[in-house]
């Protein structure tokens, strides 16, 4: 077989060796610097969020006190939840992946609004400050729902610095939104129509889409939260003539389509990782597109489902019953697409596939136990117990999480241009998949056998409820399983950065523009414009024993 | 390998051998809704094993037969989509969702349509307590309903938002302040069952816990009966030992001497507090009739405003026995201050 590397060699100098010295990160206007500061801070609360949660799993390891006391548990299990909700889990994908390869995917030299990208950095970084405010000023204990008027009132909390920190937040990410959207938009080249761009970039449309609309009212609700809370304008405390269901109705309606926000771009990252670790087109391209968008808008309709025992009229929880399960349809078509894509393909399990896969199982799980909480009567059962803990664990942490560090470790040698150990990753990823499921299956079990979620202990519940205490003392042991997976994860990608073998331009043969830079990629992203074609086209890509890289033959 | 198994035996054992379930995924069958509920339940759950189960076994077939190896490195020959499977895999889905809504809407009718001749109970939450209101005035913080008769509870909250779960009888509904909600149940069997509050409020959120008593229809008359002049047989200061504890004030006040969320009972008697706004009061009846019925009006030091108003909820009578109570746990004023 002749084969023609027809890509330019390699250029010398790349983003992160182009400048140097710390200003030239911190007035970077440069997409991919700014993605790798997102990736970097978002890490860092992931391990704090990380912290709290191991904190909330050993109180909870046995009955009666284990480490600390009641109000120190539910600042806890508050701070948990907020930390890994607002810093965490919505930025993620988009703020820091995102920001890396939505530019090079499309073929472009930076996103749309370079100053606007770096000031939703300095917003997310702001907001990220009033955060660390209130865990030194005071601590928060109204749960991360900040339900009032619980959270009005309370005595023990810095709710005011809290919102005002989400408040922010919300700025950051709608900032993105716009860029990328603008960037998706205008940007693309001319070879590239809608239907050629690649499924991580439809569904970060669909996701910008959804916070440009959504995060405002979640903005306007802590304002108002916060000045009844400041001036007592009553708005939703009933002693000052507010509605406190008010309060529910508008944070789920920023909160639901929130959980899109979450989830669709994991799904991009897996469509693409299938694919790839298949070398097999995408199967049914065009659905799972459009369902990214059918969820993104079907997901604005159904936020009552949140509510169905909060006293709202039969009427209403009826129709968001109906409307939740229409958002169930769009998820589903996404996973057959993806089995249909492993069909005959060339499966080869690397790293990142290990993650796509563990996704596709633990989204399984967290989607269809999803039809449980939609259903009306069993929801009134399930709800505020640890079975609503277990389901969005298996699709926020199982499910998100797992894919974005999928999608870690599918780009990691393009954003570093270093190669970790895939042996390290496979076991970590095993480990992980065993912690997890030991964490949080057991979780369904209580929760559906009555067990509520956010009591500080259960030693009162075990002479009617001996069996407490084993699905508790389960999901701590898993608690450290996973902690120990992500010990051995940080090290061996920290390991990778300083010894790790350079990566080649295209290591896992994937079809994407971004595989046609050099890794890391230059400053300007591509030295030749790149050749756009079909992004799920492998036909023309060889492994190059030699190089360790696909390489394009003509 | 076998020491590995033991002590993986030893780790999930307590977990697997829960002895007393009836059903491994819910808790007792103890109210009428218990049988609907858990068929929808069941339901929902056997689809959701069908195609998980298709799902993982799909994954895993294709992951061995497919795998990429040295004799096997190519793709084979396969469409990109198809428009017949794509549309299967939608409509089926849909068939098996609408059903699952049918089910659910429907038994969740029947919750939130209470007969009409239904036994009506008041419930008011408070931090961190119950208190169920007979028809005939009485109050208690358990919650005692007759078998095989409808009972309605009509609920509300003096503070933030509560919620009352029974598990066994799979009812759950909000308590929300400044408004009233309704709940009904038909328990089906005597016996106790626990009762949760399902929706965070602050501290002692977990402690928030009671019973549901059922009794047979003729016990649960005679019950009545006899609580609702059983405080007026006990002297008063144990009619007011049984109010502290049933009440909901041992929440809040311990009667050793260490203070909690709010100050201890023993030994206040006479005592002079200073008060947060600087001036001193002398524990005496009227003090801690306001203590009662005007919580916030004048804070003791060191402690803030989270007593809830008893106005309405503990009548003079009780409020008098309460009285003897923390007279009898001794203070100054009897020369007995520990
Ligand atoms: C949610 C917790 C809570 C509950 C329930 C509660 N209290 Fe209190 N109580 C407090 C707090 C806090 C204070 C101190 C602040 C104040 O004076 O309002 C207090 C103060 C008092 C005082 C004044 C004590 C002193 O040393 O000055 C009395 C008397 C009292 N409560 C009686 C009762 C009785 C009787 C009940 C039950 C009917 C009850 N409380 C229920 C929290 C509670
Ligand atoms: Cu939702
Ligand atoms: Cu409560």
């Amino acid at each position: 077989m002749s084969e023609v590397a027809v890509e330019s060699p390699r250029s010398a100098e790349n983003y992160l060796t182009a400048r140097r010295g710390v200003m030239s990160w911190l007035f970077t206007l440069d997409h991919k610097r700014i993605g790798v500061m997102y990736l970097a801070s978002i890490l860092a609360f992931f391990l704090l969020g990380g912290v709290f949660a191991l904190m909330v799993r050993t109180e909870l390891i046995a009955p009666g006190r284990t480490i600390m006391g009641r109000d120190m548990y539910n600042h806890m299990f508050t701070l948990h939840g907020a930390v890994m909700v607002f810093l965490f889990i919505i930025p993620g994908i988009p703020a820091a992946l995102g920001n890396f390869v939505l530019p090079i995917m499309l073929g472009a030299k930076d996103v749309a609004f370079p100053r606007l990208n770096l000031a939703s950095l300095y917003m997310f970084w702001g907001g990220a400050v009033f955060f660390v405010v209130v865990l030194i000023t005071g601590g928060l204990e109204t749960g991360w729902t900040f339900y009032t008027p619980y959270s009005t009132t309370t005595g023990q909390s810095s709710v005011v610095a809290a919102v005002v920190g989400a408040f922010i937040l919300g700025f950051s990410s709608i900032f993105t939104a716009v860029n990328f959207i603008a960037t998706v938009h205008t940007m693309r080249p001319a070879a590239m129509g809608w239907f050629k761009m690649p499924l991580f970039v439809w569904a970060l449309y669909a996701t910008a889409i959804i916070q440009l609309l959504a995060t405002p009212v979640l903005g306007i609700t802590l304002l108002l939260l916060a000045l009844e809370r400041l001036f007592g304008i009553g708005f939703f405390d009933p002693s000052l003539n507010g509605d406190p269901v008010l309060f529910q109705h508008f944070f789920w309606f920023y909160s639901h389509p929130a959980v899109y926000i979450m989830i669709l771009p994991g799904m991009g990252i897996t469509s693409e990782i299938i694919s790839v670790f298949s070398r097999k087109h995408i199967f049914g391209y065009r659905f799972i597109a459009y369902s990214s968008i059918a969820i993104a808008l079907f997901g604005f309709l159904v936020w009552g489902h949140h509510m169905f025992v909060s006293g709202q009229t039969r009427l209403a929880s009826m129709i968001f019953s109906a409307l939740t399960f229409s958002v169930s349809i769009p998820s589903a078509i996404k996973v057959f697409n993806w089995l249909s894509t492993l069909y005959k393909g060339s499966i080869s399990l690397e790293t990142p596939m290990c993650y796509g896969l563990m996704f596709i199982f633990l989204f399984g799980i967290g989607g269809l136990t999803g039809l449980f909480l939609g259903s009306l009567s069993t929801d009134v059962h399930l709800t505020d117990t640890y079975f609503i803990v277990a389901h969005f664990h298996y699709t926020m942490m199982g499910s998100t999480a797992i894919a974005f560090i999928a999608g870690i470790h599918y780009w990691w040698p393009k954003i570093t241009g270093k190669m970790y150990s895939d042996a390290w990753g496979k076991f970590t990823a095993l480990l992980l998949f065993v912690g997890f499921n030991h964490t949080f299956f057991p979780q369904f079990v209580s929760g559906s056998r009555g067990m509520p979620r956010r009591y500080y202990d259960y030693e009162k519940l075990l002479p009617a409820h001996p069996d407490f205490h084993g699905g508790h003392w389960l999901s701590s042991l898993g608690s450290y399983l996973v902690a120990a997976a992500f010990i051995m994860m940080a090290g061996y990608l920290l390991v990778s950065i300083v010894a790790g073998r350079p990566a080649p331009r295209n290591p896992y043969g994937g079809a994407g523009l971004e595989w046609q830079t050099s890794s890391p990629p230059p400053v300007e992203n591509f030295t030749t414009p790149p050749v756009v074609g079909d992004p799920y086209d492998y036909s023309k890509l060889r492994f190059d024993p030699r190089s360790n890289d696909y390489v394009r033959v003509a | 390998m076998n020491q590995i198994l033991s002590s993986l035996a030893a780790i999930w054992g307590p977990w697997a051998q829960s002895g007393s379930q009836p059903y491994f995924w819910l808790p007792d069958r103890a109210s009428t809704f218990a049988r609907d509920v858990d068929w929808v339940f069941n339901f929902i759950l056997y689809v959701s094993l069908f195609f998980f189960a298709l799902i993982v076994a799909l994954m895993c077939w294709f992951v061995l037969r497919y795998r990429r190896r040295p004799d096997r490195q190519e793709v084979e020959e396969s469409p990109h989509h198809n428009t017949a499977l794509e549309l299967l895999w939608s409509v089926i889905p849909v068939i098996l969702v609408c059903l699952m809504f049918y089910y659910g809407f429907e038994g969740y009718m029947d919750m939130r349509t209470p007969p009409r001749d239904a036994y009506e109970i008041n419930v008011i939450a408070k931090k961190w307590a119950w208190l169920f209101k007979y028809p005939n005035g009485y109050v208690d913080d358990k919650l005692y309903v007759p078998a095989a008769e409808p009972v309605r509870l009509v609920m509300t909250s003096d503070d933030v938002i509560h919620s009352l779960y029974i598990p066994d009888f799979r009812v759950k509904q909000d308590l929300v302040p400044g408004r009233y909600t309704k709940m009904w149940f038909k328990a089906i069997k005597p016996g106790e069952y626990s009762l949760f509050c399902a929706e965070y409020c602050g501290s002692g959120h977990a402690d928030m816990l009671s019973k549901v008593v059922v009794l047979e229809a003729a016990e649960f008359a005679a019950w009545l009966r006899e609580a609702g002049d059983f405080l007026k047989k006990l002297p008063p200061e144990k009619a007011g030992e049984e109010l502290h504890r049933r009440r909901g004030c041992a929440q809040c006040h311990s009667v050793d001497g260490k203070a909690g969320t709010g100050p201890t009972l023993l030994g206040i008697w006479g005592e002079t507090h200073r008060m947060t706004d600087g001036s001193t009061a002398v524990v005496d009846e009227n003090y801690v009739r306001e203590s009662i019925l005007e919580p916030g009006k004048r804070i003791r030091e060191g402690f803030v405003n989270q007593m809830p108003t008893f106005k309405g909820v503990l009548s003079d009578e009780e409020i008098g026995y309460l009285i003897a109570y923390i007279k009898s746990l001794g203070g100054s004023a009897k020369g007995e201050s520990p």
